[in-house]
């Protein structure tokens, strides 16, 4: 057998690639039907609820689990960060943080048992004030979080006699004296929470000495490790199996404490155990995205492209104290000459973890904002501007690419129609509207994944891979690749997913999913058609080259008119099934998949100068990500991005009290996210010249939810003519950008 | 648990006028001479008959119990999801005698002889198609509440107009960001003038 030369079909050729397909699962999730982790109910189960920390710091000295064990229905308390009797206190530097699990025979119990415990607290000084930087030095809650400086290398190098910071200096003094436009501003963008609707959590139970997991996870493959480490068994006696999960966004990798406390609590009763998060813990400690927060001055020429970029950012990931990855500032624009530095703020909140495009929507909030208020202050269209300094970005060679797709964007949201100065806008009573622009980057390379494909003599289709669903329709993608390399229907193969028993396959994260999955099913179903048209060509007499598997047959392309149907092609195979065991390693070069995406978004805003409240008009996302599979799922992918990035730009933000420190809005009542009255209209366009396309899959995710918020912040700013410099932009913020602006 | 537990919990729970009406036709296990008179006290576990997508069921509940509670663990209905304690998500949204109702902010005995309506007794109607065909799901984990809550919408306003639209179905919190297909959902069923 020849060796199978990995490759998507020509455009033309392809029947289900690229089009619009319904996902196969969508009626399972509308129906009510699909079971998530949190809908697993196994015979006889205890459910767990957690004791979360009311205190932003302290030290918990003792805890009284007497009246709990006391309350009917209660069967087991189990300690998680709680001293034991003779035990030294535990410091707790998170409000939320699990002390102890109560372990009943359904949620009231377990949630009456909670409230009956006693715990003895130490407050110990909390510090939560990621935005003010001079207090967080004054307390002594400041990290260093790197930084550097680039010079351009036209500025020559210092002698060798001269320090060379302060020649670094003096450089730096000599290119904002020497700039035709100097902008200074301050900005930032608040830390979010991940807030997934089905919490974080686990239902397991230990069946002959092997643990069974129903867990909530972006990664079915190797969740199991998590578990396997911490109970000191080996990974191969613990199955995980998502089949649905309700929201994830970079924060479902891992076990957690609390879903290790699920094994334990199950192995110490004898019974099976869910244990999920409430909401006010699933906010307070199952993720959340650092806060950024920059001083920055920047210089340009008279053209109004940026020569010189000069900054500090500070923000927290909470107590590990880190901030946004100086690496990513400024964002995509990449000026000749730049200095920047990171500081971190070490606050009492949970540490941060993957969200969405992890960094980039924070550097781009706080970098082209300052871009825009250069336009502003030049009296320039922002447009322009953007396009001018796409001559100095970290990518030069995605250049074209976004002149393209910003020119796009400008034609559908009507950009030189109702583009006005800064400011200058036409009012309707208190009503001012404006005009914003974002753009991106993002690398979506496909991750590993295996694929293990069975073809049975009655032609039935079956693929098994360790991967999962957060909701990108992977089980769709799958049998699409399958579909067309078999030339069938998508009914006529089945995909099988969800399963840490089934062949490795990447953790779903960095957009990293549907490059993966499709690598190893394509590569899987290659494999397995070229055994099969190796049967069908001795069987015809024909060669294998010649044989296409089209229309639910295999058919030859000579005109001799030979064929047969896919049914008859497999009976060739005999009684045992094909297999094929097929692999995608990241990083192999791979006609198949590639990497590195630009996009760009606009905002339209109307902003009522009175109440300060923010309506979005209109907003279109402008995206690259090669070769789309289906177009459908693809499209809102995008459309979900855009969504959040209005969640973030005008209405979520962690609220710590100042003095304890204490999470304040932990419920969804008060943590706001928009509502389907809130997202104006949104329009996607996916860039898809030839170009990109022909550079295989790249992952989608990530890149539609990074500039969103920048161009709503731009767009406010644009409307306005004053800079509400922190995202979200909430009522009272605009109204007090508005405020200082008046003096 | 299929089987509820017992031999706890025997105190009383429910006091005042509010739940009066729903104590007075669930019938207790335990004594009644515990009540106090005008206002019954429902104490222990209760049977509570009601209508369940069309069929009729009996469960046994803690007066504490909620709706959520009983559909998702005696009744194998999980459709209706447990996202926020304070109904504020719309997650858990499921109809009562035909109107909207968040069944996490709702105890089982003040729904007693009632008709609910769950997701899954929706699942072969128009609506959950519609969300198919518009891709109006992501994860999934908000979409039942989301289908019960449009057909509520559309039985109040089966013509519905797109700003009729955008400002009725805001009681729904979808973290995905499926709104947009929605919308969409919601306009192609106006336009089919099919409401499940």
């Amino acid at each position: 057998m020849a060796e199978v030369d990995y490759r998507w079909p020509e455009n033309h050729k392809m029947r289900w690639i690229g089009k619009r397909v319904d996902r196969l699962d969508g009626l399972e999730k509308s129906g009510g039907t699909a079971k998530y982790t949190y809908d697993v109910n196994l015979p006889n189960q205890l459910i767990v609820r957690g004791l979360g920390c009311p205190h932003a710091h302290c030290n918990v000295l003792a805890v009284d689990i007497s009246e709990a064990e006391k309350v009917p229905g209660v069967v087991y308390i189990h300690r998680l960060n709680a001293p034991g009797p003779n035990d030294d206190p535990v410091e707790i530097r998170a409000d939320g943080t699990l002390l102890v699990a109560v372990a009943a025979e359904n949620e009231a119990a377990a949630a009456e048992g909670v409230s009956k415990v006693k715990v003895q607290y130490k407050l110990l000084d909390a510090f939560t004030a990621d935005h003010d930087l001079q207090s967080a030095e004054a307390n002594g809650r400041t990290k260093p979080a790197g930084g550097g400086i680039e010079l351009d290398e036209a500025l020559g190098e210092p002698g060798d006699d001269e320090d060379e910071e302060e020649w670094e200096n003096k450089v730096m003094q000599h290119l904002f004296d020497t700039s035709a436009h100097v902008v200074e501003g301050e900005y930032g963008i608040d830390s979010i929470t991940h807030c997934c609707l089905e919490p974080h959590g686990a239902t397991v139970h230990w069946v002959d000495g092997k643990l069974k997991v129903y867990l909530s996870t972006q990664n079915v493959s190797q969740a199991d490790d998590g578990f396997a480490g911490a109970l000191e068994i080996t990974a191969d006696d613990v199955d995980v199996t998502c089949d649905y999960i309700g929201g994830g966004f970079g924060s479902k990798f891992q076990p957690n404490y609390w879903g290790i406390a699920a094994a334990e609590i199950s192995k110490v009763t004898g019974r099976p155990v869910k244990f999920m998060l409430t909401r006010d813990q699933e906010l307070k400690i199952a993720g959340n995205r650092p806060s950024g927060y920059i001083k920055v001055k920047l210089g340009a020429d008279a053209n109004g492209v940026v020569r010189v970029w000069d900054s500090l950012h500070w923000g927290t990931s909470g107590f590990n104290g880190s901030t946004v990855a100086v690496g990513n500032i400024p964002y995509v624009f990449r000026p000749k000459s730049f200095r920047r530095k990171a500081t971190g703020i070490v606050t009492d909140n949970e540490p941060s973890v993957a969200w969405r495009a992890p960094n980039h929507p924070q550097a781009c909030a706080i970098t082209q904002t300052a871009y825009d208020d250069l336009a502003a202050k030049m009296g320039v269209d922002s447009l322009d501007i953007f396009l001018r300094n796409l001559e100095n970005i970290d990518t030069p060679e995605k250049a074209p690419v976004y002149a393209e797709q910003l020119r796009i964007a400008a034609d559908l949201i009507n950009w030189r129609k109702h583009w006005h100065p800064h400011g200058k806008g036409k009012k309707s009573g208190a009503v001012v509207e404006g005009l914003g622009i974002g753009i991106h980057k993002w690398a979506g390379t496909a991750n590993s994944s295996n694929c293990l494909l069975k073809i049975h003599a009655d032609g039935g289709v079956e693929s098994y891979c360790g991967t999962q669903d957060l909701g990108t329709g992977t089980r769709t993608v799958c049998a699409m690749v399958l579909a067309e390399t078999f030339g069938l229907t998508l009914d006529e193969v089945k995909v099988n997913i969800g399963s840490s028993t089934y062949p490795f396959s990447g953790a779903s994260g960095g957009s990293t999913t549907v490059g993966a999955v499709t690598e190893s099913h394509r590569r899987a179903a290659q494999d397995a058609l070229a055994k099969v048209l190796d049967l069908v060509a001795k069987k015809l007499d024909v060669s294998a080259d010649i044989l296409d598997a089209v229309g639910g047959k295999i058919v030859a392309r000579d005109y001799s008119g030979k064929e047969m149907t896919w049914k008859q092609a497999c009976s060739l195979i005999g009684i045992q099934p094909l297999e094929v065991n097929s692999s995608y390693a990241r990083g192999t070069a791979s006609p198949l998949s590639s990497e590195n995406v630009a996009g760009c978004q606009m905002a339209h805003v109307a902003v009522d100068t009175e109440t300060g409240q923010v309506k979005i008009k209109r907003m279109v996302a402008v995206q690259d990500m090669g070769l789309i599979i289906n177009r459908k799922t693809a499209e809102s992918q995008i459309y979900g991005a855009m969504i959040m990035s209005i969640a973030a730009a005008l209405f979520e933000q962690r609220i710590n009290d100042p003095k304890t420190g204490v999470f304040v809005n932990s419920e969804l009542a008060d943590y706001r996210l928009p509502r389907l009255g809130d997202i104006g209209n949104l329009v996607v366009h996916l860039h898809e010249p030839e170009s990109e396309r022909a550079r295989g899959v790249i992952g989608l995710g990530e890149p539609p939810a990074i500039s969103g918020c920048t161009a709503i912040s731009n767009a406010v700013c644009n409307a306005l003519g004053v800079r509400v410099p922190t995202i979200p932009l909430t009522p009272k913020r605009v109204l007090d950008a508005l405020r200082t602006a008046k003096g | 648990m299929s089987q509820p537990t017992k031999g706890f919990s025997r105190r009383a729970f429910l006091r005042g006028s509010g739940v009066a009406a729903a104590a007075s036709s669930v019938t207790s296990t335990q004594s009644a001479s515990a009540a106090i008179v005008p206002v019954p006290i429902i104490a222990g576990e209760t049977q509570v008959s009601l209508t369940v997508n069309g069929q009729k069921k009996t469960v046994t509940v803690e007066p504490r119990t909620t709706l959520l509670d009983t559909l998702r663990y005696q009744l194998n209905l999980t459709g209706a999801k447990p996202v926020s304690s304070d109904g504020s998500s719309g997650a858990s949204t499921v109809l009562v005698d035909g109107k909207p109702v968040m069944a996490s902010t709702t105890l089982t005995v003040a729904v007693s002889g009632k008709s609910i309506s769950t997701c899954e007794g929706l699942k072969d109607g128009d609506i959950p198609k519609a969300f198919v065909s518009n891709d109006a799901q992501q994860c999934g984990f908000c979409t039942p509440g989301f289908v019960v809550a449009v057909k509520a919408f559309l039985n109040q306003h089966p013509d519905a107009t797109e700003e009729q639209i955008r400002a009725g179905l805001n009681g729904n919190i979808c973290r995905c960001g499926t709104y947009a297909n929605v919308l969409q959902a919601v306009i192609a069923l106006v336009k089919g003038n099919q409401n499940g």
